[in-house]
């Protein structure tokens, strides 16, 4: 482990729960004695081999991994830079790199006598994740999502279902993801005794940042020693599309202490940030209080949180989490906007270059790759987190071409 | 002088009225704040509406929405309090969530609360751990930042009640704000370990709606705040709520008097 890798791990130890000035408990009192006994259970069962032994275990032999490092040869050749790698989060059992938390959560719930899972979803993918390990590990299993969410994503409403979740649309506030991560909290702060809130991100208060984030490092821990293998060398670039941030935090960790490897996540820029109309919290946020964190935030002038856009559903999120806001502070990670055109215009080229239907999400990460790639060298090198598989997206990239097909 | 916290639980057990400003709208808040206290209210907690009110039940939600939706903002909030001030020394203290109290600026909050005679603050998901957000600040402005006791708080009742300032918020039930038809918290308990470390004045809210039921926990504690249930009137008769919460406050302090 390196000098600065060690100084990060350090700076966040000491302030328990803090990336520099983000991060934090802001919680009701009626939540503090769980999250403190949910951060005790995490640092005994994080250390625990019996738990570790389990938790590898479930992640190769039910989840698939460890997840493929691909050379994209074409795309490399086609772009005529550097060479890109795909980490292929995509191919893991239930489509994307949510089931490497939600395996480590529902996991560490059972272990903490927990009988009942509740978790919110935006677009569904977290929501059938933990649906998929709860029925795996017989958890009851509750999802929450915003009403028109629901209307938007009907099959994966019928996915939890199949899996024995039951959904409950909701209808408070705008109904999207941040309504639903409200109501999972409202209804965690009513049933806290059995249940545990598998939280989808690295976002929240205090522990679950940092257990989320633990949790999704396998992504970079497999990356960097695959790269490795492959190349024998680092890589220069790092790309991953953040919404919340998870599958961007799992795959910068391993590599923050690598001073030489650029970090850059790629937020929503929807219709473009001068519209208004995106979900680009770095470029577009403040520093704020939300959803039990400081971080940073899209909000007005008052401290009330905006309605935020994109045309992926795992992005549509107003904040982003308190890691990020850090490692942007203190200049690690960059950051950058990546609007709707672009990240439909790479989604299709990703298919027709090299055979792969990736995330409307990870097409963030691939757009960015497309910019950045013909300015690096041949002899330089990047990884793209193809953080999930593009199934879902089908229907709603048909209807941003004019063209009407029923899912 | 806006008379304090201490004053409104010094003639017996004290009611504590709950309101999001705004809702439907501002002037409509000034009027019903002026007839609870008209009704014997002893406290009034004034709630800033927040965008997305984590701790609050379905009913109080919407009351944020509708007053935001009405064109409520902190400033105008002040302005009203300001108003009203002109009106009535009574207590009042606001309830709103840290965002927009952060991001209108600590000092610059603090400061206006000051001015308009505001003395306490309700911050629902600010907890002991984070309190030092902006105690401080608050306090030099003579503004006490209330701290809240939950049902799950056992062992950490010791340390919020030793450093509790104006009142302590006991919290009755789990879940979110919201009328409940039975209260199943063992509160006496929670009392009785608030008691060994503290004698600032304790209220439980959450839940309470009926005189009955405000009586019988005002046996054990020093008052009641009641929110959703005056927040229900307001949804139902709009700006025609005026003499319907008077006589809904009429009767709950009734029932504390007795």
């Amino acid at each position: 482990m390196s000098r600065l890798k060690r100084r990060f791990d350090k700076e966040v130890e000491m302030s328990r729960g803090r990336f520099g000035k983000f991060g934090g408990q802001y919680v009701p009192e009626t939540l503090m004695n769980e999250l403190i006994r949910l951060e005790e259970q995490y640092n005994f069962y994080k250390n625990d081999p019996a738990f570790n032994a389990e938790l590898t275990k479930l992640l190769n032999e039910y989840a698939g991994r460890p997840s493929r490092l691909y050379y994209a040869e074409k795309m490399t050749k086609d772009l005529g830079g550097a060479k890109i790698y795909l980490k292929r989060e995509d191919l893991n059992h239930t489509g994307a790199h949510k089931i490497n938390n939600c395996i480590g959560q529902v996991l560490l719930a059972k272990k903490m006598g927990k009988t009942r899972v509740i978790a919110e979803t935006g677009a569904g993918q977290h929501g059938v994740a933990t649906a998929t390990v709860a029925a795996l590990l017989g958890m009851e299993c509750e999802v929450f999502m915003g009403k028109l969410d629901c209307e938007r994503q009907r099959l994966n409403v019928y996915r939890m279902e199949l899996l024995g979740a039951k959904v409950h649309p909701v209808e408070s506030g705008t109904q999207v993801l941040k309504d639903a991560v409200n109501e999972t909290m409202r209804e965690w702060a009513g049933r806290v005794d059995d249940t545990h809130y598998v939280l989808g991100s690295v976002m929240g208060p205090h522990p679950f940042p940092t257990i989320v984030r633990d949790f999704q490092a396998v992504i970079s821990r497999e990356a960097r020693q695959q790269i490795l293998e492959a190349q024998g060398k680092l890589p220069d670039t790092v790309v991953a599309c953040v919404g919340g941030g998870s599958n961007a935090m799992g795959m910068f960790y391993h590599f923050i202490g690598d001073e030489g490897v650029k970090l850059i996540g790629c937020e929503a820029a929807g219709h473009g940030i001068e519209t208004g109309e995106h979900a680009a919290t770095i470029a577009d946020g403040s520093l704020g209080v939300f959803h039990g964190m400081k971080s940073l935030f899209c909000q007005n002038e008052y401290g009330q949180i905006k309605e935020v856009y994109s045309i992926s559903a795992g992005l549509d999120y107003p904040g982003i989490g308190p890691e990020h806001a850090w490692l942007h502070d203190i200049g690690r990670a960059e950051y950058v906007p990546v609007t709707d055109d672009e990240a439909v215009e790479a989604f299709e080229y990703l298919a027709r270059t090299e055979g792969i239907i990736c995330a409307i999400e990870s097409a963030h990460a691939v757009a960015q790759a497309r910019k950045l790639a013909p300015q690096m060298s041949s002899d330089q090198s990047m990884i793209i987190c193809l953080s999930g598989r593009g199934d879902k997206d089908v229907a709603a990239i048909a209807r941003y071409r004019g063209i009407q097909i029923s899912d | 002088m806006a008379r304090s916290i201490k004053d409104a639980f010094a003639g017996g057990k004290a009611f504590i009225a709950f309101i999001t400003a705004g809702d439907p709208n501002l002037a409509a808040t000034e009027e019903y704040i002026l007839e609870m206290e008209r009704a014997g209210a002893d406290l009034i907690e004034i709630g800033i509406p927040f965008s997305d009110p984590i701790a609050e039940g379905v009913v109080i939600q919407e009351a944020d929405l509708r007053a935001l939706k009405s064109g409520t903002t902190t400033d105008k909030i002040f302005d009203m309090v300001g108003r009203l001030r002109q009106k009535t020394d009574m207590p009042l203290v606001f309830m709103g969530y840290l965002n927009p109290v952060f991001h209108y600026g600590y000092e610059r909050f603090f400061t206006r609360c000051e001015e308009c005679g505001i003395s306490g603050i309700i911050i629902p998901d600010l907890p002991y751990e984070e309190k030092g957000e902006c105690e401080a600040i608050a306090a030099a402005h003579g503004v006490d930042v209330i701290s809240m006791i939950a049902p799950t708080s056992e062992s950490r009742i010791r340390a919020i009640a030793s450093e509790a300032r104006g009142f302590l918020y006991v919290v009755s039930s789990m879940g979110v704000t919201g009328v409940r038809s039975e209260i199943k918290t063992d509160l006496a308990s929670i009392l009785t370990a608030i008691r060994k470390v503290t004698d600032i004045p304790a209220a439980v809210g959450f839940g309470i709606n009926t005189p009955e039921q405000a009586a019988k926990i005002a046996a054990i504690c020093d008052g009641v705040i009641v929110g959703s249930a005056i927040v229900r009137i307001v949804a139902q008769y709009g700006t025609e709520a005026g003499p319907h919460i008077y006589e809904y406050v009429r009767r709950m302090k009734g029932a504390l008097r007795s």
